[in-house]
């Protein structure tokens, strides 16, 4: 009953905030200089049709009018027309999305892994030099822009080895999949296609890999940090004294109360994708991201705003999830006293 | 006897004066003694010292930029195609872009550009989150707090990076607007760290001794709220400046930040970008530049968080 309580304020709340970000990208949209109408018809088309477009756009009400216009159509599910792809955006989001998911499955996947597992071994191995040598690493990670790591990537396992592709999201031999989720590896695997599945997975793997490299450090070393603190508590000792085996202690005692604080920084650094706007772009991965930048670039604002809007939203409901689950796995923090007062 | 009038306040104004100098010198040895404990705690990490030294080279070599760069006429608009692409050599220690350009001139210049600019958007958006966050922390459960964190809250919905990317679209693409945008983005995550200091110091005696004494809100807040607040806002400042230079890197490099010809980091990679394997230097080095500056800051920013920290069994 407590949960569900929660989960519907949260959910009111976040809607609330919702459109408070529609309203500041709605008017960061707005503001700029310039002519949408015009834009949108090119520079050849007669000053009438553009006058036309003007007042079908409801350009020429007042910034609330138009605002209210915007709203309206966003929830009938119409996000206006984009400028790169002269499609609806609402179409475009769905046909995009879906590629943007799976990469941050897998880089989900990759840097959870990684990540953890790194940061047991360091902690466990606490000052000595495996302890040093993950801590090096995960400095290298922190300190690099996703950007770099895409680029040495393409430049040594592209160029250099010439053993992973670097462009695209299946090989140019084959032909995409029937759409099912959209989400390649998961049709291929669907429809039984196995080497069209590997064949993708080649191409996720660098994309993946460097956008994993930054949070995967980070939660390698929150993992660490929280396990060594622990292992020093008293029932650990006790535990110890008890004449518990070490690997008992380790996987049956420390591991969940370490891994809490990693599970929360896991699942924001999941749901910002924010580093994809740029790898998929140098990947020329063709996800939402890469459409989000491209509509950035070329002031495609309706696009821009419901790019963001998704990421928002995204970034919500993943929080709320995070909320839930920490509170699930520790009984010491309460959704009730969580939340604000 | 009547010399004895200008004797005694020649003494006493001698005693003073030596009294003066006492104290002044006592509260001298007082900071010194601070300042040594405070530089102890530091020093402790050998990593700390590494990115300290790290920060001042930088800085030295941003600042001095036009007199130590083998080439200086390389920073702005200049092609000198006869020495174009040319590999690591004695002359180009790091090589030459196509234009002729020396890669490493243009990272000392590239570094003037990205330490300016992390040090005005951290001054201009630092003070206002701070500023704010007092205002709600202290007036909590009121209408102020509500209004303040509300906005802030529509702000950290989305991942900054993604905000100042969509600020920065829609203005001209330059190095001021990607400060702005980047401001816009991060002064609410201020806001909310002071907010909950703020927000837990409120009950504590030595503020409710301050308004009791009849002491006015601007004094409570920045006399004695403030400086609890500083050691968690410092060193959240000396880890930012890593992350705004990183994300006006990114800015630029996806082409919204500075334009050409302004030698900025992120752009040198990009420009580079497309013409890997063959000019690797060119790609290369800005990048391990940015890594540089960013790491010198983390761990000068550990650093910091050891200095100011909890005290930690003394």
């Amino acid at each position: 009953m407590e949960t569900i309580k929660f989960i519907v304020k949260r959910l009111a709340y976040s809607i609330l905030v919702l459109v408070g970000l529609s309203v500041l990208m709605f008017s960061i949209a707005r503001v700029i200089p310039g002519n949408p109408a015009r834009m949108a018809l090119g520079p050849r088309a007669p000053e009438w049709t553009v006058q036309k477009l003007r007042e079908e756009m409801h350009l020429e009400d007042p910034l609330y009018i138009q605002y209210y216009y915007w709203l309206k159509g966003a929830l009938h599910g119409d996000l206006g027309m984009s400028l790169v792809t002269r499609r609806s955006v609402a179409y475009d989001i769905k046909e995009f999305f879906p590629a943007s998911l799976e990469l941050a499955l897998y880089t989900g996947i990759f840097m959870g892994i990684v990540g953890i597992v790194l940061g047991v071994i360091s902690g466990w191995h606490n000052n000595t030099w495996i302890d040093n040598s993950v801590r090096i690493v995960s400095y290298i990670g922190i300190i690099t822009p996703s950007f770099v790591f895409a680029i040495f990537f393409v430049l040594i396992f592209g160029y250099i080895l010439q053993v992973l592709p670097t462009m695209g999201r299946i090989p140019l031999s084959v032909t995409p999949p029937p759409r099912i989720t959209g989400m390649i590896t998961f049709d291929a695997l669907i429809t039984g296609n196995f080497a069209l599945f590997f064949g993708t997975l080649k191409h996720l793997l660098l994309p993946a890999i460097s956008l994993a490299m930054g949070p995967m450090s980070q939660e390698a070393r929150i993992t660490r940090t929280t396990l060594a603190g622990n292992m020093s508590k008293d029932y650990v000792a006790a535990e110890r004294s008890c004449g518990l085996p070490e690997r008992t202690i380790m996987f049956k005692y420390l591991l969940k109360p370490s891994l809490i604080p990693t599970i929360s920084i896991y699942a924001l650094d999941f749901a910002a994708m924010g580093n994809a706007f740029v790898v998929e772009l140098i990947f020329n991965w063709p996800g939402l991201s890469r459409y989000g930048m491209n509509a950035m670039l070329r002031k495609d604002l309706n696009a821009t705003v419901a790019v963001v809007m998704v990421y928002g939203i995204l970034f919500m409901v993943v929080n709320i999830i995070v909320d839930l689950v920490v509170g699930f796995l520790d009984p010491r923090i309460r959704l009730g006293t969580k939340s604000r007062e | 006897m009547a010399f004895s009038i200008p004797e005694s306040v020649w003494g006493q104004k001698v005693e003073n004066k030596m009294q003066k100098n006492f104290s002044s010198r006592k509260k001298l040895s007082r900071t010194w003694e601070y300042i040594r404990r405070k530089w102890y705690k530091f020093s402790r990490n050998p990593l700390s010292i590494v990115g300290l030294a790290l920060i001042c080279t930088i800085i030295f070599s941003a600042i001095f930029a036009s007199y130590i760069s083998p080439h200086p006429e390389s920073a702005g608009k200049f092609v000198n195609f006869s020495e174009a692409s040319q590999s690591p050599s004695l002359a180009y220690l790091c090589g030459t872009d196509r234009f002729g350009r020396d890669v490493l001139t243009r990272i000392f210049f590239g570094y003037r550009y990205s330490l300016g600019m992390a040090v005005i958007v951290i001054s201009i958006m630092a003070p206002v989150g701070i500023i704010l966050g007092l205002i709600a922390g202290y007036y909590k459960n009121s209408w102020i707090d509500t209004v303040i964190m509300r906005i802030t809250d529509i702000f950290i919905a989305i991942p900054p990076l993604i905000l100042a990317l969509a600020i920065c679209s829609v203005l001209t693409p330059s190095i001021f607007n990607a400060m702005l945008a980047i401001s816009v983005a991060w002064w609410p995550w201020y806001t909310r760290m002071v907010y909950e200091v703020t927000s837990s110091l409120k009950g504590e005696f030595f503020v409710q001794a301050a308004q009791v004494t009849g002491a006015n809100t601007t004094h409570i807040l920045f006399r004695e709220i403030l400086p609890n607040c500083m050691a968690p806002v410092l060193t959240k400042m000396s880890l930012d400046v890593g992350w705004v230079i990183l994300i006006g890197a990114t800015l630029s490099f996806v082409g919204l930040g500075a334009q050409p010809p302004i030698p900025d980091l992120g752009s040198m990679v990009a420009d580079a970008s497309s013409y890997l394997p063959d000019l690797w230097w060119e790609a290369v080095f800005p990048a391990f530049a940015i890594m540089l500056v960013v790491l010198a800051f983390n761990l000068f920013g550990d650093g910091i968080d050891d200095m100011l920290g909890e005290e930690k069994g003394g």
